[in-house]
């Protein structure tokens, strides 16, 4: 079957814009996490986050793009070019539909939102913005980035909170399986204004403390949550021919997807990350000791650390693989978590080394799992799993492989 | 693996009713459910019509403490989940759960609750600084639509895969397309899919006010929107849910269910030209409904019925009619076309799937459902659109096809099941 | 009476619709037609809700339709304008709108 290969990778996160400066970053295990910025977070039993710093977007998209564009779809679309620019080919000498663009999302554009809900109730109806039909829905960043790189192929958008993003790849590779040369794919979220932290907090999963270095600790007995961030990967998927015959070795292929909802609460029934795991495992036809790294969901839930390391022990037998999560230095990302724990994964394979957890201590890890901390560990092996779970019971893995497919 | 996905079940909740049956006699009745806005004063407001669903979440099943915890849209997705779950006659159990998906279709999420926690928590919009401490519990569950995903596997015990498909006003026929492609390719047996939205809120009627994408015929609510007529002026909002049960065809016939249609081809291109605005010539939704046909193996003059997009807005039907004649030729001025909308209403990313709902309907009842409020036809607008009256004709295949902001084009091919037996 | 100009409207519309680097506004501005000058039916309608709401007037649809140049629109801006008795003037000059 036609392999997809990511030939471009463009990323906006907390601890760095671009490729080459998150990747730096994160294997030095800078975090981004820090006191919100955005708006003074003190009467918010939330005041940490993982905030893009230093982006300014007027020095990467058009000025006509920005008073119609959310801070999510500004971030999407600087993914977007970065991502284009580093596949190195000409769009324009494509076919244009054959060309798709799928993404995840799982706020919209909400500070923009917000803004539009002030503007119509604190004023009136007059003075809601033109641009809000379209600016605060979810499909947002699929159409500007469809517009912008002029991708009239398949396109399509996905919700499932902290899973989406996978899912939105995994639908990329299912289109170039049924013929799009090229997708356009991953995701971004942002939802740092104040309505978006105070919806975030009541989820009951984000952490209350206050310490930037001991307030994220998947894995960690004292995990108390997870702090929220901003950011996410876009990518630039092509069909494994296309990318040959231009020379292109890519960065790796997207090779296996599985996932699973969790039976209701109370029925009694187990999770099925268990089973999300096997179904990206067979479909990229691997075995367990193939699997050189997972990059964990990492909820930092006690409950839903225990799960996801059970998952783990169950396939890989306990400490059976190593495991990171260099979300510990951004934050949970929604949507935008999956895409870049791809960009993770693939560049892991690249240079043969896993980005480290960070502000977890050896001597604090409460499950049987090899977390990688305290620094990169050489990575041997030549394929990623990529865990995600959005809340409510969502659940999707993802295989990538080093080369080409 | 290209298996074979037909509907076994239908569920609808739609203004002029809940279920399937009022819905349908109001379509086939050419009865239109638009009327002056009364969820809340709409008089500040460039538009104040919507068609209104007369829902009452208790009557239709759903419990007191459902109806606290649940925006309204995905109560609908819920009640019309239960109508397919039951018309399918499917049983989800231990061995077949994890072989059974959701995918449901929403272009606004939960924004009607988002609203007005909004208000609650803001002083109705006098700070920006929102008060935390008076946020209810369950506002995560909206600001996150994939929630009523969540819901519906609940309440099928579906343990396979799940998502919200939110790809604005074709966020429904694009649910429904997903579904076919996982049943299709083997990664799931059965998919309870669909849409659901409810966006009859000051939000978004203001939104829409502010490009005047929504009809302004305010002295004539009841027929406010008039596709493909000459003195159409925008859209009107509806609300609503349709959810359907996907299953693989060989499945369905061992357990003896009742086979609607077929689903055999579904297409997705966008126009990558503007966020709000379209092409007069079509060009990217023909490219869909080509691609869908290609899908379905089927030649252009196969199709039946075409159920449109139809929103009334002065582009859209320019647009849509230039895409039917670019991809049917000259089959275009022969098959009848309809929108549903000029009755109820353009209930974004529901309304895809009620459209699938409807077309499935026409071919197992028969009946082509008309457009509406069609008095004076527009002089571009040269097809057989169905004005006011339905008509009794046999429909094997049916296309139907949407179109939305960003850019989103779609078309979807169903067929009675003999049809590629 | 207040008149509102062409510098006005262009800064409003800046605003509303973004700095376009790469248009280059050469010769006859106010009769370049909206589209010509990178502004599309969005901006416009962002700009004229804008101008509207500053200015304390309102803009019939039928008429702002058939808008397509700055020149038209500074026309019935101002035709809107002058067609307002006195006192309501006032009220424009003090939520912001531009008198020159």
């Amino acid at each position: 079957m036609t392999a997809a290969v990511v030939t471009g990778i463009g990323v906006v996160a907390p601890n760095g814009l671009g490729i080459d400066e998150y990747w730096a970053a994160t294997l030095r295990g800078e975090s981004g996490i820090r006191r919100i910025t955005r708006f003074d977070p003190d009467g918010y039993p939330v005041r940490l986050a993982g905030e893009v710093v230093g982006f300014a977007p007027n020095q990467h998209l058009p000025g006509r793009l920005l008073p119609q564009t959310d801070r999510m779809t500004q971030f999407a679309l600087a993914a977007g070019d970065w991502a284009v620019r580093d596949a190195d080919l000409d769009l324009a000498a494509l076919p244009a539909l054959e060309l798709g663009v799928i993404t995840a999302g799982s706020a919209g554009g909400f500070d923009f939102g917000q803004r539009e809900l002030q503007n119509l109730w604190g004023k009136g109806p007059n003075h809601v913005s033109a641009y809000m039909s379209f600016a605060w829905f979810y499909a947002v960043n699929t159409g500007q980035l469809s517009i912008r790189h002029d991708l009239r192929g398949p396109i399509g958008v996905f919700v499932t909170e902290q899973a989406g993003g996978l899912d939105a790849v995994a639908h990329a590779r299912r289109k170039i399986r049924r013929g799009a040369r090229l997708m356009v794919t991953g995701a971004v979220d942002s939802a740092l204004c104040p309505y978006g932290l105070t919806a975030q907090i009541t989820s009951g999963r984000l952490t209350g403390r206050t310490d930037p270095r001991r307030a994220y600790l998947p894995f960690d007995r004292d995990a108390s949550g997870h702090v929220p961030g901003e950011g996410g990967a876009i990518l630039v998927v092509e069909e494994a021919g296309q990318a040959r015959a231009r020379g292109v070795r890519g960065y790796g292929t997207i090779a296996g997807y599985g996932a699973t909802f969790d039976p209701a609460p109370g029925s009694g029934r187990g999770a099925n990350l268990v089973r999300a795991i096997a179904g990206a495992l067979a479909d990229a036809d691997l075995d367990p000791a193939e699997i050189a790294v997972v990059f964990a969901d990492a909820a930092a839930l006690p409950e839903l650390d225990a799960a996801e390391a059970a998952a783990l022990a169950e396939v890989f037998g306990a400490r059976g693989v190593p495991v990171t999560a260099p979300k510990t230095m951004t934050g949970r990302l929604y949507s935008g978590a999956g895409p870049l724990d791809l960009v993770n994964a693939l560049l892991a394979l690249r240079d043969g080394v896993i980005p480290p957890t960070v502000h977890v201590a050896p001597a604090s890890v409460d499950h049987d799992v090899d977390l990688v901390i305290g620094g990169p560990r050489p990575l041997r092996g030549g394929a990623a799993l990529v865990l995600a779970r959005g809340r409510g019971g969502f659940n999707s893995a993802m295989v990538v492989r080093a080369g080409p497919g | 693996m290209n298996r074979r996905v037909v509907v076994t079940g239908i569920g609808a909740v739609a203004p002029g009713g809940v279920g399937v049956k009022p819905f349908w006699e109001l379509l086939t009745a050419g009865r239109t459910a638009t009327r002056r806005i009364s969820f809340f004063d709409p008089a500040p407001f460039r538009s104040r019509i919507a068609a209104e669903c007369d829902f009452d979440p208790v009557a239709a099943g759903l419990s007191a403490q459902d109806v606290t915890r649940l925006d309204r849209a995905a109560q609908f997705a819920l009640v019309a989940a239960r109508e397919a779950m039951l018309d399918s006659g499917l049983a989800v159990d231990a061995d077949n759960a994890h072989r059974v998906g959701v995918s449901l279709g929403s272009a606004v999420g939960c924004t009607e609750r988002l609203e007005r926690e909004y208000v609650a928590i803001s002083d109705a919009g006098q700070r920006w600084l929102v008060d935390p401490d008076r946020a209810t519990p369950y506002l995560y569950d909206y600001l996150v639509p994939s929630s009523m995903a969540a819901e519906l596997a609940w309440l099928a015990g579906a343990e396979g895969p799940a998502t919200v498909v939110s790809a604005g006003c074709t966020s429904g026929i694009d649910a429904v397309g997903y579904a076919y492609e996982l049943i299709q390719e083997g990664t799931a047996d059965v998919m309870i899919t669909g849409g659901t939205d409810a966006p009859i809120s000051p939000i978004t009627v203001a939104c829409f006010d502010a490009i005047k994408a929504t009809s302004a015929h305010n002295d004539d609510p009841e027929h406010a929107l008039r596709p493909f007529d000459r003195t159409r002026n925008g859209f009107v909002l509806g609300e609503g849910a349709a959810v359907i049960v996907l299953e693989e065809l060989a499945a369905a016939r061992r357990r003896g269910a009742h086979v609607y249609a077929e689903v055999v081809g579904f297409a997705s291109r966008g126009n990558a030209h503007h966020m709000t605005g379209l092409r007069a010539d079509g060009r990217e939704m023909a490219a869909a409904i080509t691609a869908a046909l290609d899908d379905a193996r089927l030649d252009p003059t196969a199709v039946d019925y075409v159920n449109a997009h139809g929103t009334a807005t002065r582009q859209n039907d320019v647009h849509e009619t230039g895409a039917f004649k670019a991809s049917l030729g000259p089959h275009a001025y022969r098959v009848p076309i309809s929108s549903i909308k000029s009755m109820i209403g353009h209930s974004l990313g529901a309304i895809g799937a009620l459209e699938v709902a409807a077309s499935v309907l026409a071919m197992e009842h028969g009946v082509i459902p008309p457009t509406a409020n069609l008095h004076e036809p527009d002089p571009q607008l040269d097809l057989d659109y169905v004005p006011l009256t339905a008509r009794e004709q046999p429909v094997d295949v049916a296309l139907t096809v949407g179109s939305g902001f960003g850019g989103f084009q779609s078309a979807m091919v169903l067929a009675r099941p003999e049809v590629r037996a | 009476m207040t008149v509102f100009g062409l510098d006005e409207l262009m800064q409003i519309m800046r605003e509303c619709a973004g700095e376009d680097e790469a248009a280059q506004f050469g010769g006859d501005l106010a009769n370049t037609e909206f589209n010509q000058l990178g502004y599309d039916s969005l901006a416009l309608m962002e700009t004229a809700s804008q101008v509207a709401r500053r200015l304390d007037i309102s803009l019939p649809e039928e008429e702002f339709a058939r808008v397509e140049t700055p020149a038209q629109l500074l026309a019935l801006i101002n035709e809107r304008l002058s067609a307002r008795s006195g006192p309501q003037a006032g009220v424009a000059a003090r939520t912001g709108g531009t008198t020159g």
